[in-house]
C-alpha cells in the first residue's frame, strides 16, 4: 500500500515536471509611466494589459503562457526608458517590448529593438516619426497627424480663423503642423501660434495671448491628463467660451477620465479622435462592461487603455500564429498583417508598408449625458485613416 | 497703443494672481522655515493635505467652499501639532542636513499614503458659483477666482505682519527663535509657543493648498512638484521676513507671466534666471535679516 502511494507520487511528480518542461513562457517587457505626476497614464495602460491577459487566456496555443514584466519610467524620461528597455532585453530576455507612454521614451529605446531584434509594440506614443526609427517597431495607438489633419480640414469649413496652442515637444509639433495643413488647405487662416513648455503650471498667459488675437477657434494640444485639465480651466477662467471662441483639438484634450475634473467648461469642446469611452459600438460596450467589473463602476478606460488592449491582441495574434515559437522576423511579418474587427474603437489594421496603425477618426463633442460629461461621437470624419505624415513625406 | 496698454494690464493682473497663488501656498513655509528656522521641505505635504481635506469636504460632505477652507486650516494645523510633538520637536536643534533628510523622508511617506488613499488622478475642485466666471472692471474681464486670491493674500499678509511685528505672541516668537535659552529663562514657555507657531504655519499651508487647488492640482506628487516654488519664494524673499516672500512671489509671478506672454519661446526658464540673479545680488534674499 505504502509502496503504491510512493510510486503514484513519483509518477505524478514526473508528469508535473514534464508538463512544466513543455509549457512555454513568452516574456513581454512593458515600459510605462507608473509613478510621478503622470502615473494615471501608465496605470490606465497597465490595467488594460492585465485585463486583456485575464480574459483571453484561451487565445493562446495550449501550453504557452505569457508573462508581462512591467517597468516604470516615471514620465517623459528617455535615458531611464532606454536603460529599462536594455535591462529587459539583456537580463530578462524578453521577446517583445511593449508599452511606451511617451514619444521621447519610445525614440530612445528604438535602436535597442533594432540591435537586439526584439519587436516593439508602441501602445501610446503618438509622434509620426517613431515607427521609422526601427524596422522592429509596430504601433497600435495613433498618430497626432491622424487626428489633427482631419480636424483641420473639418474646421476650415466651420471657422475662418484659428489660433494654435501646443505643447513644445514632438507630438505637439506634429499636431501643429497637421492642423495647419488641413486648415490652411481648406482656406482657413492661422492668426497666431504658441508653443507651451512641457513643464508648466499656469496656462493663463498663453490663453490670454490667444484671446487677444480674437480667433474663431483655438486649436490646442497638451498631453492628456492634468495638463489638459489645466488648459481647459484657463480657457474657462478667461471667459473664452462666453466670448464665442471654440476650443478644438485632438482627443487628448478631453480624455474620458479627466472630464469630471474639467467640469462644465468642457461642454461643447469639439475633438477629432479614434476612441471615446462613450461610443456605442458593441465591442466597446462589452469592453467597458468588463473594465468596470474589474476596476469598479467609477473607473473609465482611456484611449491609452485601448492602445494597450489592442497591442496585447496583436502580440497574442503573433504568438498564436507561430504556435508559441517566436522568431522576430516572422513576428514582424505577422504583425504587418494584423487586423481586428473587435477593437473597442472600431475596425483597425496595421499598414503593412509602414507598420503603423490604420483606423477610423470620429468627430466628438463634449456633452452631458445622464448628468455625466461624455465625448459623444457625432460622425465618422474619415474611415481607415493611414498616418498622413508618412504619405506626405513618403516615409516608411 | 490701446492694445499695448490692455496687454500690460492683463500681464500685471495675471502675474499678480500667479504670484499670489505662489504666496498662498508658500506663506506657511515662511513661518516654519522663515521664522522658526526649520528646514521644512515637507511643507508641501501639509499643503497637499489641505487640498485633500478641502476636496473631500466639498465632494463627500457637501460643505460650502468657505467652510471647507476653514476645515482645511483647522484639521491640518491640529494634525501638525501631533507631528511636531512626536517628530519635529526632536530636530529643532539638529543640523540643517538632518532636518532636510527627515523632511524628505516625510514627503516620500506622504506621497505613498496619498496615492494609497486617493489614487493617482487629481482631485476635482468644485468652486462655488460666485467664484466662477469673470469680474468686469474698466471694460476688461478678470477671472473672479483670481481676483479673490489676490484680495485674500493681501489680507493674509497684513494679518501675519501685524501678528508677528505688533503683538506679544509675535515678540515671543522672535525672541525664542533668536535665543531660545534666554527666552525660556525669562519665563516664555517655548515648547508650547513652538508647537502653536508650527501649527499656524502648517495650517496656513493647508489653507493655501486648498485655496490654490483649482490651479495647482491636488495629486500625490504635489509636495515634490511644487517644492521648488515654495523654496524659491522663501529664499528670494529672505529668511526671517514676512514681507519678503510676499514681494518675492509678486515679482516672480509678474516676471514669469510677462515672459510667457511676450516671449513664450523662452519657455519656463526666466523664473529661474530671475531667482539666480536676485540671489547673486542679495544672497540673504530681498529682505533677509542675516547676511
Amino acid at each position: 500500500m505504502n509502496h503504491a502511494i510512493k510510486t503514484a507520487t513519483l509518477v505524478l511528480g514526473a508528469l508535473v515536471c514534464a508538463a512544466q518542461a513543455s509549457a512555454q513562457t513568452i516574456k513581454v517587457g512593458s515600459v510605462l509611466t507608473l509613478s510621478g505626476p503622470n502615473a494615471t497614464l501608465g496605470e490606465n495602460m497597465d490595467r488594460a494589459i492585465k485585463l486583456y491577459m485575464k480574459l483571453n487566456q484561451d487565445k493562446l496555443p495550449p501550453g504557452v503562457k505569457v508573462e508581462v514584466i512591467t517597468r516604470d519610467d516615471g514620465g517623459p524620461n528617455p535615458d531611464k526608458a532606454k536603460q529599462l528597455s536594455q535591462e529587459l532585453i539583456v537580463r530578462d530576455k524578453v521577446q517583445f517590448l511593449a508599452g511606451m507612454t511617451w514619444t521621447p521614451n519610445a525614440m530612445s529605446s528604438a535602436p535597442l529593438s533594432t540591435e537586439a531584434k526584439v519587436p516593439m509594440v508602441i501602445m501610446n506614443a503618438g509622434t509620426s516619426v517613431i515607427t521609422t526609427m526601427s524596422p522592429y517597431i509596430v504601433r497600435t495607438s495613433f498618430t497626432l497627424w491622424q487626428s489633427s489633419l482631419p480636424m483641420g480640414t473639418w474646421a476650415a469649413k466651420k471657422f475662418k480663423t484659428a489660433y494654435i496652442a501646443v505643447s513644445d515637444f514632438g507630438p505637439g509639433h506634429d499636431a501643429q503642423a497637421a492642423f495647419t495643413k488641413g486648415f490652411t488647405d481648406g482656406g482657413g487662416k492661422i492668426v497666431g501660434e504658441v508653443r507651451i513648455p512641457l513643464a508648466n503650471p499656469d496656462f493663463i498667459p498663453f490663453m490670454q495671448r490667444a484671446k487677444d488675437a480674437s480667433p474663431d477657434a483655438i486649436f490646442g494640444f497638451v498631453p492628456a491628463g492634468k495638463q489638459a485639465t489645466a488648459i481647459m480651466k484657463a480657457y474657462g477662467e478667461l471667459g473664452l467660451d462666453k466670448a464665442g471662441v471654440k476650443f478644438i483639438g485632438p482627443g487628448d484634450i478631453t480624455t474620458d477620465e479627466e472630464l469630471p475634473n474639467m467640469g462644465d467648461v468642457s461642454l461643447g469642446v469639439l475633438t477629432v479622435f479614434h476612441y471615446s469611452a462613450a461610443a456605442n459600438r458593441p465591442a466597446n460596450k462589452s469592453f467597458i462592461a468588463a473594465w468596470k467589473k474589474e476596476y469598479g463602476e467609477n473607473s473609465t478606460p482611456s484611449f491609452m487603455s485601448v492602445g494597450a488592449w489592442d497591442g496585447m491582441d496583436a502580440i497574442y495574434y503573433a504568438i498564436r500564429e507561430q504556435k508559441g515559437k517566436i522568431d522576430p522576423d516572422k513576428t514582424m511579418e505577422l504583425l504587418r498583417q494584423y487586423k481586428s474587427s473587435t477593437s473597442p474603437r472600431g475596425p483597425i489594421s496595421i499598414d503593412p508598408e509602414t507598420r503603423d496603425i490604420v483606423q477610423n477618426e470620429y468627430l466628438r463633442e463634449v456633452r452631458k449625458v445622464g448628468g455625466k460629461l461624455e465625448n459623444v461621437e457625432l460622425e465618422t470624419v474619415q474611415t481607415a485613416v493611414k498616418d498622413p505624415w508618412k504619405i506626405i513625406n513618403n516615409k516608411k | 497703443m490701446q492694445s499695448v496698454l490692455a496687454s500690460v494690464v492683463s500681464v500685471a493682473f495675471h502675474g499678480a494672481a500667479l504670484g499670489m497663488i505662489l504666496y498662498v501656498i508658500s506663506v506657511g513655509l515662511s513661518v516654519t522655515m522663515g521664522l522658526m528656522g526649520f528646514a521644512n521641505l515637507a511643507h508641501g505635504v501639509f499643503a497637499m493635505a489641505g487640498g485633500y481635506v478641502l476636496t473631500t469636504a466639498i465632494s463627500r460632505f457637501g460643505a460650502p467652499f468657505p467652510l471647507a477652507l476653514v476645515v482645511a486650516f483647522v484639521l491640518v494645523g491640529a494634525a501638525s501639532i501631533v507631528l511636531e510633538r512626536l517628530l519635529y520637536s526632536r530636530l529643532y536643534t539638529a543640523s540643517d542636513l538632518e532636518q532636510v533628510l527627515f523632511t524628505i523622508g516625510l514627503i516620500f511617506i506622504a506621497v505613498a499614503v496619498a496615492r494609497f488613499i486617493y489614487g493617482t488622478l487629481q482631485q476635482p475642485v468644485v468652486l462655488p458659483d460666485y467664484l466662477k466666471g469673470q469680474f468686469s472692471l474698466l471694460g476688461r474681464d478678470f477671472p473672479t477666482y483670481r481676483v479673490f486670491i489676490i484680495a485674500f493674500s493681501a489680507v493674509m499678509v497684513g494679518l501675519l505682519w501685524f501678528g508677528v511685528e505688533r503683538t506679544r505672541w509675535g515678540a515671543m516668537v522672535r525672541a525664542a527663535v533668536d535665543n531660545r535659552a534666554m527666552a525660556q529663562s525669562v519665563g516664555i514657555d517655548t515648547k508650547r509657543l513652538f508647537s502653536l507657531t508650527f501649527a499656524l504655519g502648517s495650517g496656513l499651508a493647508g489653507l493655501g493648498g486648498g485655496l490654490g487647488a483649482e490651479i495647482i492640482a491636488i495629486q500625490p506628487t504635489y509636495p515634490f512638484e511644487n517644492l521648488v516654488y515654495f523654496l524659491v519664494v522663501v529664499a528670494v524673499g529672505g529668511l526671517g521676513s514676512l514681507r519678503g516672500p510676499f514681494v518675492a512671489a509678486l515679482l516672480i509671478g509678474v516676471a514669469d507671466t510677462a515672459c510667457k506672454y511676450w516671449a513664450p519661446q523662452f519657455g519656463a526658464f526666466p523664473i529661474y534666471v530671475a531667482t539666480i540673479a536676485i540671489l547673486l545680488w542679495r544672497p540673504a534674499g530681498l529682505f533677509g535679516r542675516h547676511a
